[in-house]
Formats: C-alpha cells, sequence, structure tokens
C-alpha cells in the first residue's frame, strides 16, 4: 500500500488521478496537465509535495557536520536562509546503505538554516527526494558523529504544500492581501513574507503551531513552500482552494513547468553517477578547499568534464523522451553526440523542449541537431536555458 | 451486418459504413483517459493496417500511446484535419473525431470485436 498524505482524502474527492509516486498515492492531475501549468503561469497553483523528505539536523556541530557531507558549504549559511546542494555517498556498504563504485550522487536537496536554539544549538532542514528519502537518512545517520547532531526524519509527522504564480503575493507590493496567502496569514506575516528574498525562510505560526515558510519552488515561477503539521495542512489547502482560489496542480504539470524552468529532476538531469559540471550544477558544487564523501572523485571529474547540458526546441509539437539519442550531422555522415535528460510538450512554448547532455564540441558550434523520437528523426534548435523566465517585478 | 461501433480491448472503435468500408476512432473513454493530447500521426493513405498492430500514435503531454487496428484491411482515407485539431477526439469521438476509414480484408473482422455492452463491461471494470 502507497502511504498516503495528509491531503489524499481531500484529492480523491476532487477528480485527483492518483498513481503510486515513489511509495506515495500522489495526483498526477485534477483537470488537465496543461490548464494547471498556465493556471500557475498566470494565476496561483498549489502543489500537495508532502512526499517529499523532510529530515530535521539538530545539534551545536550540526552546521560543521552538515558541511562536511553536502557538496555545498553550510557553515556560512544564513540564519533563515536555504540553498540547493547536493548529496554525496562513497563506495562500500555502510550500514546497509550499498553504494557501488564511486562516489556517487544520493540526491539533490534543500537545505535551510534555521534560527539557533536558546542554548546556541543550530537547527537545519533537509528537503530530500521522495524515491531518495530512506537511503539518504540510512547514509547520513550511518555517519552521524557519536555527540553533537541529532537526525530526525519527520517527513510522516508533517505536510508540505507549495503555492506557485504570480499572483502568489498578488499584483503589487500593496496588494499582498489579493493573493491566496491573504486568506491565511495576517498582515504583518504576509508582508514579511512578501518582502523575503528568494531562498529567504520564514519561521511563524499558523493557528498556534508553527510552520516554515520558505520562498523556493519547482516551477520558475515566484510562490513560497509551506511545511506543517499534519493535522493543518488540510485547513491551508482548503483555505488556499477555496477561499483564495488557487488552483490545485498534480504532479504532472509539476514537471512540466520545472522542466521550462531547466530545473533538474533526480533520475533524469541527475543520476548517481553523473558529473555535476556535465548536468549543468558545478555551481552546487563548492570544491576547492572543502571535504565531503567522493570531493577528491569529484574534482578529477571537473577537469576532465567534457560534456555539457543544453536545450533543445522542437519544431514539432512532439517531445523527446528520456534516453532519446542526439544526432549530429558532419560532412554527410550522423554520430550520436548525447542523450534526452527530460522531455515534454512544453505548454509555454506550444512545442517540444527538451534538456540534453552532449559532448561539449557540439554546444559550443552552430550545428544542426537531430533527435530520433520513435524511429523518426526531429530536427532540434538549440537554445539558452531556462526555457521560461518570470517577469521579475523587483 | 449491423451498422453498430464495436470496440476493440485496446479502446478503438470500428464501425462498418454502407459502401463497405470500416471508420475507426478513438473511444470516448480512452480519450478521457489520455488527456492533454499534443500530436497525432497518422497512416498514409493507401497503407495496409493489420489487426492488433499499430497503425499510428498518439502522444499526451506525459506519453505516447500506440493506436491499434482493430481490423486488419487498407486505409482509404485518413482524418487529416484531425492532427492539428485534437480536441476533436474528446468534443466528437464517434463523429468528426473519426481517425481513418479502412477497407477491410473481411467485414466478418468485426465480430470479433466487442459490441457496446461487452465494451461498456470493460471500462465499467477499469
Amino acid at each position: 500500500m502507497p502511504q498516503r498524505t495528509p491531503l489524499a482524502e481531500w484529492h480523491e474527492n476532487n477528480r485527483g488521478r492518483m498513481v503510486d509516486f515513489a511509495g506515495w498515492s500522489m495526483p498526477v492531475q485534477y483537470s488537465s496537465i496543461v490548464s494547471e501549468h498556465l493556471g500557475t503561469r498566470k494565476g496561483v497553483g498549489v502543489f500537495d509535495v508532502s512526499h517529499m523528505g523532510r529530515v530535521a539536523v539538530e545539534g551545536n556541530q550540526a552546521a560543521e557536520w552538515l558541511d562536511s557531507m553536502l557538496t555545498r558549504q553550510v557553515v556560512d549559511l544564513p540564519v533563515c536562509r536555504a540553498r540547493y546542494t547536493l548529496i554525496t555517498g562513497v563506495a562500500g556498504e555502510e550500514d546497509n546503505v550499498q553504494l557501488d563504485g564511486a562516489p556517487v550522487i544520493l540526491d539533490d536537496a534543500l537545505v535551510t538554516r534555521l534560527a539557533d536554539q536558546k542554548d546556541g544549538s543550530q537547527r537545519f532542514v533537509l528537503v530530500v527526494n521522495a524515491s531518495n528519502r530512506q537511503r539518504v537518512v540510512r547514509w547520513l545517520q550511518a555517519r552521524l558523529p557519536p555527540e553533537g547532531v541529532t537526525l530526525n526524519d519527520t517527513t510522516e509527522d508533517s505536510a508540505m504544500i507549495a503555492v506557485q504564480g504570480p499572483l502568489v503575493f498578488g499584483h503589487t507590493a500593496e496588494d499582498v492581501f489579493a493573493g491566496p496567502l491573504g486568506s491565511v496569514f495576517g498582515k504583518k506575516v504576509l508582508q514579511q513574507l512578501a518582502t523575503l528574498p528568494n531562498y529567504g525562510v520564514l519561521e511563524t505560526e499558523l493557528s498556534g503551531e508553527p510552520v516554515l515558510v520558505s520562498r523556493t519552488g519547482y516551477t520558475g515561477e515566484d510562490g513560497v513552500e509551506i511545511i506543517l503539521g499534519s493535522s493543518q495542512a488540510l485547513g491551508l489547502w482548503k483555505c488556499l482552494v477555496e477561499e483564495g482560489s488557487a488552483i490545485p496542480c498534480g504532479l504532472g504539470s509539476r514537471d512540466t513547468l520545472r522542466l521550462e524552468a531547466a530545473m533538474p529532476l533526480y533520475g533524469h538531469e541527475l543520476c548517481e553517477k553523473t558529473d555535476p559540471f556535465s548536468a549543468g550544477l558545478g555551481f552546487a558544487v563548492n570544491i576547492d578547499g572543502r571535504e565531503f564523501p567522493g570531493a577528491e572523485e569529484i574534482r578529477t571529474r571537473r577537469s576532465s568534464s567534457d560534456r555539457c547540458r543544453i536545450g533543445l526546441v522542437f519544431e514539432s509539437r512532439r517531445a523527446a523522451r528520456s534516453g532519446d539519442h542526439v544526432l549530429v550531422s558532419k560532412n554527410g555522415t550522423d554520430s550520436i553526440c548525447g542523450e534526452i535528460t527530460s522531455g515534454s510538450f512544453s505548454p509555454t512554448c506550444e512545442r517540444g523542449i527538451a534538456l540534453a547532455v552532449v559532448d561539449r564540441a557540439i554546444a559550443e558550434q552552430e550545428c544542426e541537431l537531430e533527435v530520433l523520437v520513435r524511429g523518426v528523426r526531429l530536427p532540434a534548435k538549440l537554445v539558452s536555458l531556462p526555457f521560461y523566465r518570470r517577469h521579475r517585478h523587483d | 451486418m449491423e451498422k453498430s461501433r464495436r470496440y476493440a480491448k485496446s479502446h478503438e472503435w470500428a464501425r462498418l459504413e454502407d459502401d463497405g468500408s470500416v471508420t475507426v476512432g478513438i473511444s470516448a473513454y480512452a480519450v478521457e483517459a489520455l488527456t492533454d493530447l499534443v500530436f497525432m500521426q497518422l497512416p498514409d493513405v493507401g497503407a495496409t493496417v493489420t489487426a492488433g498492430e499499430s497503425f499510428g500514435e498518439i502522444e499526451s503531454v506525459k506519453a505516447v500511446s500506440d493506436l491499434y487496428a482493430p481490423i486488419s484491411g487498407t486505409v482509404v482515407a485518413a482524418n487529416t484535419d484531425l492532427p492539428s485539431q485534437l480536441e476533436t477526439l474528446g468534443s466528437d469521438p464517434y463523429g468528426s473525431g473519426w481517425v481513418v476509414r479502412v477497407q477491410p480484408d473481411s467485414v466478418e473482422q468485426l465480430e470479433a470485436l466487442m459490441d457496446q455492452e461487452a465494451y461498456d463491461k470493460l471500462i465499467g471494470g477499469e
């Protein structure tokens, strides 16, 4: 039996098409993927992302220890800020964490630093992928120091709701109550949220219970992600949808939205053996002068990286899919120069788009590319990423 | 042979026309289940199709699906308006949303397909 989020029953009662996703029963869509996608691009979409793993890391050594475990620097992460990172592991077996070949990327994650406790103890939250959660938790647990750090997987006691779109905070700075959060938070909190920078985080309360609100997302739009107790999730969701007129969106549109924003998805752009530099994730690896599992190997990969990530747009509405080969034609001879990592029809571009990893030489010159899609060669144009970039008011 | 629609397990429908050809389309149930259709590949007129084998593709945002021929024969017409107006499949699946017209190798093949009652039972159970 797949696990159920606190909103599963609401989804089932509201035309959610439920599928088993990474061990969770989740809605792919309610109405249609395209209408949910465009609704988020134009207004506000809400997504139940409670399947994402949430791990609390606390203690007076928490910052230093996380810094030694993550590809991104943590010791300089300010309080109330989130940062995108990779979680790496090394070869061998460690407390039932089997890692063959060294090193591997176990996941990508957001690490958020919360305010220290009064005794100076540091507090962090890691948000990891549902599909990798158990393995990541086992891996991290096995590497905890004897004292000074505790780690708690709080996924099943909490919920997570993403509120995304250009109208999350209304049309203007004076208009923050016009957005769907206006029916959730009071004026003071709402103004604090509206002025949060990207990747800024606010710890606040909802009906007396603690909630964590981050100016983050996975759609390419402005918005927030809210982590809260399980018992409060349904109330918040109904408030956003019924009073705030936000559009409930499933995992289908979440995927097309993130693809247009060229955001990586573990299992596609990023796998165990991926070299982060080829995947366009060099920014997520602070490697100089730092140590983390596999750092030495990743340093070697950086200097030998001869592939890179590109964006492709097709004439056709037809989409290339993960694993399809990218072909380049030179002097009348075709050769395979890379492969698609994610592809879909883009509701915004109204044609097929795809992310691919290709030989670096291909991306540096003008050339004719084609992708072999189910036996048919589709011409593709190399474009700069992301496919979609939101207008910024600030 | 009665001129009502008959259905394949793969959710294509087939209807015998007065001229002896068979019109083929996709059931309303299947179109509803697919949603977000973005692309359709039709066979050329003159192509031969084989019962149970793919004669075209229909692609939604999420996935690509094959269209399976409910009967064997030769394609005598294809609804070339359809790929640019895929919404017709949903709004009029048994009329202007038809996909191809096939000259069947034999009309008896239709008897192997489900009638409305059997098909309703199939989709009721899914």
